[in-house]
């Protein structure tokens, strides 16, 4: 995968934590009980671990491993 | 009483996890300093990635975490859990298996083996060494005074402050003394599977105690005084991108970076580096959402703060499980062992070592050094944590984390950029001196709340209950950023080590050019 599209995609992460859309709202609250907001976070966590997981199948520095 | 039982309970397990269960374990010289600072290099996956995740995890995580959400709402959990899931793994990815090849190639054990290696340096070395172990001293103490009031709130008071810290204190000098880092990692992944297994039952039983998370939020959005907790709307956006700096600190912490030199088989970062956000979600998220509901309780006064989730359990679980919880609780606060175990690997590596100890009174004398410093370093800890004033997340955010975070430029330069030098090493170094110092000293000498210094029509610094704002930013954005603008002029400025030097650290980019 394109090196630059990783970064995009890694920065572009990184810009969706700081999330003002859900900042003054504690509603809708998702499961009936928890705050959009950390919902939210909750959610980016998720993603976060996806990327990493994208990032180790195409990105792993094997030129640095030794079995 | 029974929660005292099954403190005690956990502990014996502690040290017999510690000191014998895994001293048969195959891989490395077991009786070198390889062998017991860093369990000759042969730790495995599973527990590889669940020591990792604790070691990095301490008394903030559960006990810190769960005290701020208290007072400030869910906007904790975007603070340092959602920024740490995705710039912890990052940096494990990017950095953390350089860090490998880099000990597994040439034989280092410290950070600091790294830089004099890296960038040709003696006394500059000596010089990171000294800054590491200053900054990484209070992050120990919060693990001893995580302990001491965790012990005094799960014994209802039988067990006094002074008493807890001091028995935690002497447990982990125990499992640390005697097992070296294979006990100290096994111990931590053995901890880390119960405090995980801690957040789903603590939500589960503190949720149906209090009547159902759903009717505790709606009686917290119909109250003036609460609402906002449920929003991030006291916490300005500016501050908040500001903890996404924190993090950094994880690379640049002596116990993590030294912790990556363990792993057998650099693969087994794949792993961890994808596990790394579900177990801070796993965490984080009960530790932060309990933390705000307990708004709603009656049994956890206004004033309360670290005590927060002790108070929960108290309340709303059974004796016998809140003894279990309690248990788990303790896992998470007792993280002060790998720190200890670094701090004891750098000085007889970086010091004893460096400075011709080893080769005049031999390995086994050094290890002898080694478990001394432990001893040593753990009285001075608790007899701090006596007096330490301030509650856990403000002491470890303020100095530890601040000031590793802005180390972090150290570690990146020395892996990732030929062009580094030990000046510019220098110069960042002496400038996270510069500001940690300053830092402190403001908050000592300035009365919060305040504008200290305004420019113009900005705030430029101001004192806080919480610490010092600049320009509406945690000081750790400055600090870091400053702190590699310099690494990148000053070594512009000066001459680079010797290209064979370089040439073993960039060999890809050497045999290019050839």
């Amino acid at each position: 995968m394109n090196r630059w599209l990783l970064v995009l995609l890694v920065v572009t992460l990184y810009a969706l934590h700081q999330d003002f859309w859900f900042w003054r709202s504690a509603h809708p609250l998702v499961f009936g009980f928890l705050p959009v907001g950390l919902a939210y976070h909750a959610g980016f966590t998720l993603a976060a671990a996806a990327l990493m997981a994208l990032l180790v199948r195409v990105a792993w520095p094997s030129h640095l491993e030794r079995e | 009483m029974t929660g005292t039982i099954f403190v005690a309970i956990y502990l014996a397990a502690v040290i017999y996890v510690g000191i014998f269960a895994f001293r048969g374990a195959r891989g490395g010289d077991a009786s070198g300093a390889e062998g017991f600072f860093l369990a000759g290099r042969s730790l495995g996956g599973f527990v590889f990635l669940f020591s990792l995740f604790g070691t990095h995890m301490t008394a903030f995580a559960i006990l810190g975490s769960s005290g701020h959400a208290f007072h400030n709402g869910i906007v904790t959990y975007g603070l340092m859990a959602s920024s740490s899931a995705l710039v912890v793994p990052l940096l494990l990815l990017f950095l953390g298996t350089r860090l490998w090849w880099v000990g597994h190639e040439f034989g280092h054990m410290t950070p600091v083996q790294i830089f004099r290696d890296r960038w040709e340096c003696g006394h500059i070395g000596t010089l990171i060494f000294v800054v590491q172990a200053v900054l990484l001293l209070p992050y120990i103490i919060i693990g001893v005074i995580g302990g001491g009031k965790a012990m005094q709130a799960i014994s209802g008071g039988l067990v006094p402050y002074w008493l807890g810290g001091a028995v935690v204190a002497a447990v982990v000098m125990s499992y640390v003394f005697f097992g070296g880092m294979r006990g100290t990692a096994w111990v931590n992944a053995f901890q880390t599977v119960l405090f995980l297994s801690f957040g789903a039952v603590a939500v589960a039983v503190i949720g149906s105690g209090m009547g159902g998370f759903s009717a505790v939020v709606e009686r917290l959005l119909a109250s003036p005084a609460t609402a906002p907790l449920l929003t991030r709307e006291r916490v300005s956006p500016l501050y908040f991108f500001s903890y996404t700096f924190m993090p950094l600190s994880a690379i640049a912490f002596p116990h993590i970076s030294i912790f990556c030199l363990t792993a057998k088989k650099m693969s087994q970062f794949k792993r961890t580096v994808i596990l790394y956000p579900i177990c801070i979600l796993a965490v984080w998220l009960p530790c932060v959402f309990l933390g705000v509901l307990a708004n709603g309780s009656s049994a956890v006064p206004k004033t309360a703060r670290d005590e927060v989730l002790l108070l929960l359990l108290g309340q709303y679980a059974p004796e016998w499980l809140a003894g279990m919880l309690g248990a788990g609780i303790m896992a998470a606060v007792m993280a002060s062992d790998s720190q200890i175990l670094a701090l004891s690997t750098m000085f007889t590596e970086d010091v004893f070592a460096y400075y011709g100890h080893k080769e005049r009174f031999g390995e086994r004398v050094q290890v002898m050094v080694g478990r001394g410093f432990v001893i040593a370093l753990t009285a001075v800890a608790y007899l701090i944590a006596l007096q330490a004033p301030g509650n856990i997340f403000e002491l470890a955010s303020q100095y530890a984390f601040s000031g590793f975070a802005a180390l972090s430029p150290l570690v990146v330069a020395a892996l990732c950029w030929r062009g580094s030098t030990k000046w510019g090493a220098l110069a960042s170094t002496l400038w996270v001196i510069a500001a940690v110092a300053a830092v402190a000293v403001f908050q000592a000498m300035v009365t919060a709340p305040g504008v200290w210094w305004r420019a113009g029509e900005w705030d430029a610094i101001t004192r806080t209950p919480a610490g010092t704002l600049v320009f509406g930013m945690l000081p750790v954005v400055p600090m870091t950023l400053i702190s590699g603008a310099l690494m990148i002029v000053v070594s512009a400025l000066t001459p680079r080590p010797s290209p064979a030097t370089v040439a073993r650290y960039f060999p890809a980019v050497a045999a290019t050019r050839q």
